[in-house]
C-alpha cells in the first residue's frame, strides 16, 4: 500500500456526525406482530375499516412470505417478533397546532442536525412536514398550499380528511402483495406523507419531509403516497438523518407515486442514516420499496437519490411507464464506506408507446464497502418505439471495497432502443497529487474529485439539496481514498 | 530562496539523483537541462512533494525552512509551484473551481479571508487574455479534452493567478508549437521579479530564447556536471549532450 493510502486509511475512522439520541417519552407498543397489533395500530390512528382490513390482508399475506436473500448483502437474521411496531411521541395525543407547541427538545434535535425548521422553512420557502419517529409533529406553509389546492398532510391526517383518495390510490402502485418488506409495511405502516396536486396545478413550493428514527427497537415503516393529477407538477424532497444506536434498526418504507396525463413528479432523496461503526455494527437497514407509475399520457417521473448512510441500503426506485409518451428518470449517487453495503438501482418498465427512460448511476465505494448497481430495463411488446439510456459508473477508493453491476435488460419489442454504458475507475494518485500541488487539502481534493464524478446527478437536485448532498458526501467519504 | 544540498533520491529502489546540489537566489531564473533519464523530472517532482520518491540523503531548504518536511499542499501554500509536464484531467471538476479552491487554500494559510468572487473572476479573465485562452475553458472540466498546448497554457494560468515565490516548470515547452511557446514564455516573463525565482526544467534550449535564464545547469545521471550562463545552453545545442555525458562518464 502506498504512503498516501495508509494515511487515508487512518482518516477513515471518522465518527458519525449526527449520532445522538433525544430523550423523549415514547408511547411504544410491546415487541411482536400479530393481528391484534395491527388492529391496535389501526385503532390508535382511528382508521376507517377499509384500511384496517387492508392492513390485515397485508399481514396475512406477509405471514406466507419469507425474507428474500437475493441482494448482494449479508446481515444477521432479523427477528421480526422482537421489533416494536408502533411508537409515538406523547405530545401526539393533543397534537401541536403550531411550532410553538412542538416539544422544544425535538426542535433542539433538528437544530443539531442542521435543520433549523422554522428558519430554514421560511428562508427556503419549503414546507416541512417533520416526521419524528412515527407521528408528524409540525407542518408549515399550509396556507399557501391550501390556496393552491395542494393537499399535503401527514399520512394519518390524510386518512381522516380524504379517505376516498387513500382508498383509491393506496397500494395501486405497490400492492400489499408486492414483496416481503412492502407487505410488512402495508400491515404496520405508522405514518408518512400524503400529497395530492389537483388538475393543472403547479405546486407553489418544493415539499420536504425530514424523517428520523429515534426510539430504540422501533422499526420505522413510513408510507408515502403522491398523486399528481392531469397536468400537475410537484417536486418532493426527502432527507434523512438518524441518531447513533447500538442495535440495528429496520426501516422498510414504501413510496408510491402516481402521475396522470401530462403530470410531472420529481422526487429527490438525500439519505444519511446512521451507517454503523467502523465494523458495521449498529447501522440502519434500509429496505425500501419506491415506485412511480406514469399512468397518464406524456406523464413524467424523475427519481434522484443521494444515498450516503445506512448499514445496508436495498432500494430500487422504479418507474412503470404505462401512459403513451411517458418518461422516467433515475439519477443516483450511492456511497459506501467502512462496512456499508448498498444494493440499489432502478426498474424501468416500458408498457406504453414511445416511452423513454434514462438511468444515471454513480456508485462510490470506500473502506470495505460493497456497492451494487442492480437495474432492470423491461420493454413489453406493447412499447413501440421505447427508448432507454443507462450509464453506470463506479469509483473505487482503496483496495478493500467492491463495486458490482447487474444490468438486466428484457426487450420484447423490436422497435425499442436500449443503450448501456458502464465504467469502473479509481481516484488516481495523479489526480490527487495535482490538487495537492495546488495547495488544496487532501480531503478537499477528494471531495472535489468525487463531486466531479457525481456532477451529472447533483445537477438534477434542487439547489439547496445539492449543497447538502455535497456536504454529506464530504462527511461520509472524508479521507477515503487510496 | 532554494538550497538543495547533496540530494540523493531513489525511485523503486533505483537511485536517480546522486548528490545534487543547487542554490537559487531570489529573482534568479535557473534552467536545468539534461538528456532523457538524467533525473530532471525527478528533481521537479521531489521539490513539489510527489509520493513515490525516496529521499536517502541530502537536504532541501526553501526560505530557510526544511522543504522536505512539508506536505505537498503546504509547499504550495508556502509559495512553491510545480508546472506539470503532464497535467492530469479531472472530469467534472470545473477548471475555475479548482483554481478558486487553490487560491483560497493559499489565502487561508496566510490568514486572509476567501477571495471575493468578482475580483477573482476579473483577475482570472485578465490572465486568460494574456495566455490567449478562450473564456469557455474556465467552465470546462480541469484539463478535460484540452489539447497538449491548452494544458500547458492552463498550467501557466494557474501560476499567474497563484503568484508563487518559486515556480518549477517541468518541460513546459514540450508539445508546444512556436506560437504557443511564445505565449507561454510571455506569461512566465510577466511573473519575473526580484522576489521570485524560477527553475525551468527542459530538454531543449529553444525555451531559453524566450525566457532568458541567469544560470544554466546540466544534469547528467543524477548530478549537475556543469553550470554556466546562457551561453552554456547554446553550446549544448550546438554540441549535443554527448559532449557533457562523455565528460561525466
Amino acid at each position: 500500500m502506498s504512503e498516501t493510502a495508509k494515511q487515508l486509511e487512518s482518516l477513515l475512522a471518522r465518527r458519525y456526525k449526527h449520532g445522538f439520541v433525544t430523550d423523549i417519552d415514547a408511547d411504544t407498543v410491546p415487541p411482536g406482530l400479530d393481528e391484534d397489533v395491527v388492529r391496535l395500530i389501526s385503532r390508535k390512528k382511528g382508521e376507517p375499516s377499509f384500511l384496517t382490513e387492508w392492513r390485515l390482508k397485508a399481514l396475512r399475506h406477509w405471514l406466507t412470505l419469507s425474507e428474500p436473500h437475493w441482494s448482494h448483502t449479508t446481515y444477521p437474521p432479523i427477528d421480526y417478533q422482537a421489533i416494536s411496531y408502533y411508537s409515538a411521541p406523547k405530545s401526539k395525543t393533543d397534537g401541536p397546532k403550531s411550532l410553538d407547541e412542538v416539544d422544544p427538545k425535538l426542535l433542539e434535535t433538528y437544530e443539531k442536525l442542521g435543520v433549523p425548521l422554522h428558519e430554514r422553512a421560511r428562508l427556503a420557502g419549503v414546507a416541512v412536514d417533520a416526521v419524528f419517529d412515527s407521528v408528524s409533529v409540525a407542518t408549515t406553509f399550509k396556507e399557501r398550499l391550501i390556496e393552491a389546492g395542494v393537499l399535503f398532510y401527514p399520512f394519518s391526517e390524510a386518512v381522516q380528511k380524504h379517505p376516498e383518495l387513500i382508498e383509491r390510490y393506496l397500494g395501486s402502485v405497490v400492492p400489499y402483495t408486492d414483496n416481503f418488506f412492502a407487505s410488512l409495511n402495508s400491515a404496520v405502516f405508522s405514518d408518512g406523507s400524503f400529497v395530492y396536486v389537483p388538475k393543472g396545478v403547479r405546486c407553489p413550493m418544493e415539499l420536504s419531509t425530514y424523517f428520523r428514527i429515534n426510539a430504540a427497537n422501533t422499526g420505522q415503516f413510513e408510507r408515502t403516497l403522491i398523486i399528481a393529477d392531469d397536468g400537475a407538477y410537484v417536486s418532493y424532497l426527502e432527507g434523512c438523518t438518524a441518531p447513533m444506536r447500538d442495535e440495528n434498526q429496520l426501516h422498510a418504507a414504501v413510496v408510491e407515486l402516481v402521475a396522470l396525463d401530462d403530470a410531472r413528479i420529481k422526487y429527490s432523496t438525500v439519505q444519511n442514516w446512521y451507517p454503523g461503526d467502523a465494523e458495521g455494527r449498529g447501522g440502519i437497514y434500509n429496505f425500501v420499496t419506491k415506485r412511480g407509475e406514469c399512468r397518464g399520457r406524456n406523464s413524467h417521473i424523475s427519481w434522484t437519490q443521494v444515498e450516503t448512510g445506512s448499514a445496508i441500503t436495498w432500494k430500487y426506485p422504479s418507474c412503470v411507464l404505462r401512459g403513451d409518451g411517458s418518461s422516467g428518470e433515475f439519477y443516483s449517487v450511492a456511497t459506501v464506506n467502512n462496512r456499508q453495503q448498498a444494493d440499489t438501482g432502478t426498474k424501468m418498465i416500458h408498457i406504453g408507446r414511445d416511452t423513454h427512460s434514462t438511468i444515471i448511476s454513480k456508485g462510490i465505494s470506500a473502506g470495505r464497502g460493497q456497492n451494487t448497481y442492480r437495474g432492470l430495463v423491461k420493454i413489453l411488446p406493447s412499447a413501440h418505439g421505447a427508448r432507454n439510456f443507462t450509464q453506470c459508473d463506479s469509483l473505487l477508493m482503496g483496495g478493500k471495497c467492491g463495486a458490482h453491476t447487474f444490468p438486466y435488460v428484457e426487450v420484447k419489442n423490436p422497435s425499442a432502443t436500449v443503450e448501456h454504458e458502464a465504467s469502473t475507475s479509481k481516484i488516481s494518485e495523479d489526480e490527487l497529487f495535482y490538487c495537492l500541488a495546488r495547495g488544496i487539502s487532501r480531503e478537499d481534493a477528494v471531495n472535489l474529485i468525487v463531486s466531479g464524478f457525481c456532477k451529472s446527478v447533483f445537477k438534477e437536485l434542487p439547489m439547496e439539496f445539492a449543497v447538502e448532498a455535497q456536504n454529506l458526501l464530504a462527511v461520509s467519504l472524508e479521507g477515503a481514498v487510496g | 530562496m532554494l538550497k538543495i544540498e547533496n540530494l540523493h533520491v531513489k525511485v523503486d529502489g533505483k537511485e536517480i539523483l546522486k548528490g545534487l546540489t543547487l542554490t537559487v537566489a531570489p529573482g534568479e531564473v535557473h534552467a536545468v537541462m539534461g538528456p532523457n533519464g538524467s533525473g530532471k523530472s525527478t528533481l521537479a517532482n521531489v521539490l513539489a512533494g510527489r509520493p513515490g520518491y525516496e529521499i536517502t540523503a541530502g537536504s532541501v531548504t526553501f526560505q530557510g525552512r526544511d522543504l522536505l518536511a512539508l506536505a505537498p499542499e503546504e509547499r504550495s501554500r508556502e509559495g512553491v509551484f510545480l508546472g506539470f509536464q503532464y497535467p492530469v484531467e479531472i472530469p467534472g471538476v470545473n477548471n475555475v473551481y479548482l483554481l478558486k479552491a487553490a487560491v483560497n487554500a493559499a489565502r487561508k494559510h496566510r490568514g486572509l479571508d476567501e477571495v471575493d468572487a468578482f475580483e477573482f473572476l476579473t483577475l482570472v479573465r485578465e490572465k486568460m487574455r494574456l495566455m490567449r485562452m478562450e473564456e469557455s475553458m474556465l467552465s470546462r472540466g480541469v484539463n478535460e479534452g484540452f489539447s497538449g498546448g491548452e494544458k500547458k497554457r492552463n498550467e501557466i494560468l494557474q501560476m499567474l493567478v497563484l503568484e508563487p515565490r518559486l515556480a518549477i516548470l517541468d518541460e513546459t515547452d514540450s508539445g508546444l508549437d512556436i506560437d504557443a511557446l511564445k505565449i507561454v514564455a510571455n506569461g512566465v516573463n510577466t511573473l519575473r521579479s526580484p522576489e521570485r525565482s524560477l527553475v525551468l526544467v527542459t530538454h531543449y534550449q529553444r525555451l531559453l530564447d524566450y525566457i532568458v535564464p541567469d544560470h544554466v545547469h546540466v544534469l547528467v545521471k543524477g548530478r549537475i556536471v556543469r553550470s554556466g550562463d546562457k551561453s552554456l545552453a547554446l553550446e549544448l545545442e550546438k554540441r549535443g549532450y554527448d559532449w557533457v555525458t562523455g565528460e561525466a562518464a
